[in-house]
């Protein structure tokens, strides 16, 4: 997801980049009381433990493999401030000095692999930790599924920039669907892979996740995962796949069906089906789909906003009444 | 290797006295490190410290320049007590060398290393340049000045993380394990590197020749505590006390036949 | 994203541009980029100037074409992405043999390939003629916050460390017979990532330590280094202002 240069308009560059530079800015800030002179030294390894883990493939299925993105992962060990700015320094290092993902990219690389997943990433994981009791059982859940919203949202953020700054004519929701749908099953692994990480780490060393500051020792010791975990994991991914993507699929056949003709690839015969059924009013004109597919695209911006800016709130705060976790000198 | 020679930059090489006293001082995990250590050490005077895994010995060390603050007790660095408002002035009297060199060695290249503590003393310019250049010339290091820090050698990381310390002229030298990492050669180079230089010095180490052969006095370390204090070689002729702290010759070493220093 | 990141993109030489401050380098990388950024996709012949121009800096910072090709692989996903514009975009279509692709589409796809290939010579350019430690120290110069470029550099220092540990531990799973398929068998590999994770931030702690051992209190120490010279600035604006004018003159005739 590193893009390259001239991936979207100069507009959306500009625009993403002010996003990135205010953000990220604020929470070198916020990232500076927090560890004061541990800053440095931690942040530094911990972001060449993210370069490192990104590095490395996890298998998915079948003996294909996938990468981490890590901006929740981050945000939930070190807090979302440090979280934030080990990711983005992970991004700009990346696209400065090994040449991955363009220099006018940055803008919308640095918001969409970056802040998107560490500030939405956290808000999703203090969101989900409210439905699990407080024990690393509910910790891992939380963050596995925080982690996998990570995922989307930054797929949802990137198909807006697409709207807003294309520079090939494909239809908003073509891109809205493809990708989002995409990283819908993408964002398992980050999930899954998160949640173990994070589970191996609050076994050995509790005290380094923020995320689970707020446990004592009883709580720390219940690792029970509860089957709530999977239930709720599933039907969240069931029902964004079936909602989201499938509505397009019915409203904006075109594409994909020429698509289907010049490759050969069959089509989403199952995603019609199911969408006739829930969605049969809108299967007719063109104008309503138009104006549909808008409207959805600014609900759901609008969710991803208030995921970041409720990340970024949550940071501000935590900042206030935080105690550095170690006394040292 | 003449005094001259290691002069870094001086020919007044100082060295303090270090007094700890008392020491008491648990882990934030509730783990108990050190229940009351008491420890003298001359100015000049080179000690060894020794004892099993656990014994408190790391934690002794980062008291002596302010990494640790002791729940109860105290320590003194050339008279000058370990405390809040000395501790620039301790951490430029104490250097410290760390058991693994790349926790040491954390700047792009060598030389930015040798300079960072001096740079924080307030050395710049030309000043700065000597400082570096003579703190890598008493470890025979002046090849290694521009090298990146993950491409050297255990020897020379060894040799390198000696002079970032160096640069900061000290009084008193600790060691944490300084041969562990190191081949037959290396820890021949490393005597010769430490056996010129004149200020305090305590060894932390499991390598009891290299303690016999540096050290002429040596404490052993047990459960937080110091148990024993005396002539390294009257320490190693004693049975009795180096089973019950689980210190072993190596294997064919004959204290008898070694020469005294 | 690929195993590739850890591999030096830097080439030893000592050409005119290796020789150049990082800041000026860095300057001059962005102003081009950037021209190629917003010149408009029809003005082809500004495209054809800006390979030229490219094609003229390889040459003199000794990159060998065949590692250029090699290195700009990394834009291939995108490639892939951009040639399937023209069969899925909508609005007015020709006819190429027998095949009918949407005029629109064939403009963006080459927007996309045009740009992604020039920004990305630029991107290799960089880092083969400037070690990433200079390239950091760059950007101190250009004034991006020093303790950014702090914990860049420090990242940079360990990351070696951590991917050989990382490795190590990758092996030692292998030689136990360790192959995951699925990702339900990913939970050693999880585990791992945990285990590193702890050791990595308890080696940060030790850093810390050593630091405040050689008189650290919370601001690096400014170390002097090379500033770019005069003339080395007034390459870059013979450099930045021809990229300029191009995509000025692009514009307007647009």
């Amino acid at each position: 997801m590193h893009a390259p240069d001239g991936f979207l308009n100069a507009g959306t560059a500009v625009a993403t980049g002010a996003l990135s530079l205010g953000t990220v800015t604020m929470a070198l800030r916020h990232a500076k009381q927090h560890l004061q002179d541990r800053l440095i030294p931690l942040a530094g390894i911990t972001a060449a433990f993210v370069f490192a883990a990104q590095m490395f493939n996890f298998p998915v299925a079948a003996g294909t493999t996938g990468h981490l993105l890590g901006g929740a992962l981050a945000a939930i060990l070190l807090g979302p401030s440090v979280g934030v700015v080990v990711v983005t320094i992970v991004v700009v290092t990346q696209a400065l000095a090994f040449a991955d993902g363009g220099l006018t990219a940055l803008g919308y690389n640095v918001f969409n692999m970056a802040v998107i997943p560490a500030y939405g990433g956290y808000a999703a994981f203090r969101m989900f930790r409210r439905w699990f009791p407080p024990t690393t059982g509910g910790v891992v859940g939380a963050a596995g599924l925080a982690a996998w919203s990570s995922v989307v949202m930054s797929s949802i953020a990137f198909s807006i920039e697409w709207l807003f700054g294309a520079t090939a004519p494909i239809p908003f929701d073509d891109v809205l669907f493809a990708m989002v749908g995409v990283h819908v099953l993408i964002g398992v692994g980050e999930g899954v892979i998160t949640s173990l990480a994070i589970g191996a780490v609050l076994v050995s060393r509790s005290d380094l996740v923020f995320g689970a500051s707020d446990l004592d020792r009883t709580q720390l010791a219940d690792t029970r995962v509860q089957t709530r975990t999977f239930v709720i994991g599933g039907a969240l991914v069931a029902m964004v796949f079936a909602t989201v993507v499938s509505q397009f699929a019915v409203n904006n056949p075109d594409g994909l069906e020429r698509v289907a003709e010049d490759t050969g690839i069959s089509s989403t015969a199952t995603g019609h089906a199911l969408a006739d059924s829930l969605f049969a009013d809108y299967a007719t004109t063109g104008i309503s789909n138009e104006s549909l597919s808008l409207a959805v695209a600014g609900v759901v911006g609008i969710l991803v906003t208030l995921a970041v800016v409720a990340g970024v709130l949550l940071a501000v705060r935590d900042n206030r009444g935080r105690d550095p976790a170690h006394s040292r000198r | 290797m003449c005094r001259r020679d290691i002069g870094i930059g001086s020919d007044l090489i100082m060295s303090a006295r270090v007094v700890v006293s008392g020491l008491q001082f648990a882990y934030p995990d509730g783990r108990v490190a050190l229940r009351g250590v008491d420890l003298e050490v001359e100015a000049g005077e080179r000690v060894a410290v020794l004892g099993p895994n656990g014994a408190g010995k790391t934690t002794l060390a980062l008291h002596l320049n302010g990494i640790q603050q002791p729940d109860a007790g105290s320590v003194s660095v050339g008279g000058l007590p370990v405390t809040e408002e000395h501790l620039p002035e301790i951490r430029r009297r104490v250097g410290l060398v760390f058991q693994d060199s790349n926790d040491q060695l954390f700047m792009p290249n060598v030389g930015e290393d040798v300079a960072f503590g001096p740079a924080n003393l307030g050395f710049s310019g030309l000043e700065l340049e000597q400082r570096v250049t003579d703190a890598l010339a008493a470890v025979g290091g002046g090849d290694l000045i521009s090298r990146p820090s993950h491409h050297l050698s255990g020897g020379e990381r060894r040799r390198a993380a000696l002079a970032t310390v160096l640069a900061m002229e000290p009084d008193v030298l600790v060691f944490d394990e300084p041969s562990s990492d190191l081949d037959g050669a290396g820890r021949r180079e490393l005597v010769a590197t430490l056996a010129p230089l004149e200020m305090t010095q305590l060894i932390i180490t499991h390598d009891l020749p290299l303690a016999l052969e540096l050290c002429p006095r040596a404490v052993i370390m047990r459960h937080g505590r110091v148990v024993a204090d005396g002539a390294t070689r009257g320490l190693f002729l004693d049975a009795n006390l180096m089973a019950e702290n689980r210190l072993e010759l190596p294997f064919g070493f004959k204290l008898e036949t070694t020469p005294k220093r | 994203m690929g195993a590739g990141h850890s591999h030096a993109l830097y080439i030893h030489e000592h050409s005119p541009i290796h020789r150049m401050a990082p800041e000026a380098k860095l300057v001059a990388a962005f102003a081009v980029v950037t021209a190629v950024a917003v010149t408009p996709r029809q003005a082809l012949w500004a495209f054809g100037l800006y390979a030229f121009g490219v094609a003229g800096l390889v040459a003199a910072a000794r990159v060998p074409p065949r590692f250029l090709a090699l290195r700009l692989l990394a834009i291939a996903p995108f490639v892939l992405f951009a040639f399937f514009i023209p069969f899925i975009a909508g609005g007015d279509t020709t006819e190429i043999g027998g095949v009918s692709l949407s005029v629109d589409g064939l403009w963006g796809m080459w927007n996309i390939l045009a740009k992604a290939t020039l920004g990305a010579s630029v991107s290799i350019i960089l880092t083969a003629t400037t070690e990433i430690a200079e390239i950091i120290r760059g950007l101190g110069v250009l004034r991006v916050p020093a303790i950014f470029t702090a914990i860049a550099t420090f990242m940079i220092r360990y990351l070696e460390l951590i991917v050989d540990e990382l490795g190590r531990m990758r092996v030692a799973m292998a030689a136990r017979g360790y192959d995951p398929r699925w990702l339900s068998q990913a939970r050693p590999i999880a585990s791992a990532a945990g285990a590193l994770f702890v050791r990595s931030y308890e080696r940060g702690e030790r850093v810390h330590a050593a630091m405040l051992s050689r008189g650290f209190t919370g601001t690096m120490p400014a170390l002097d280094h090379r500033a770019a010279r005069p003339r080395e600035w007034g390459a870059v604006a013979l450099i930045a202002t021809c990229a300029a004018v191009i995509s000025a003159l692009a514009l307007i005739s647009s």
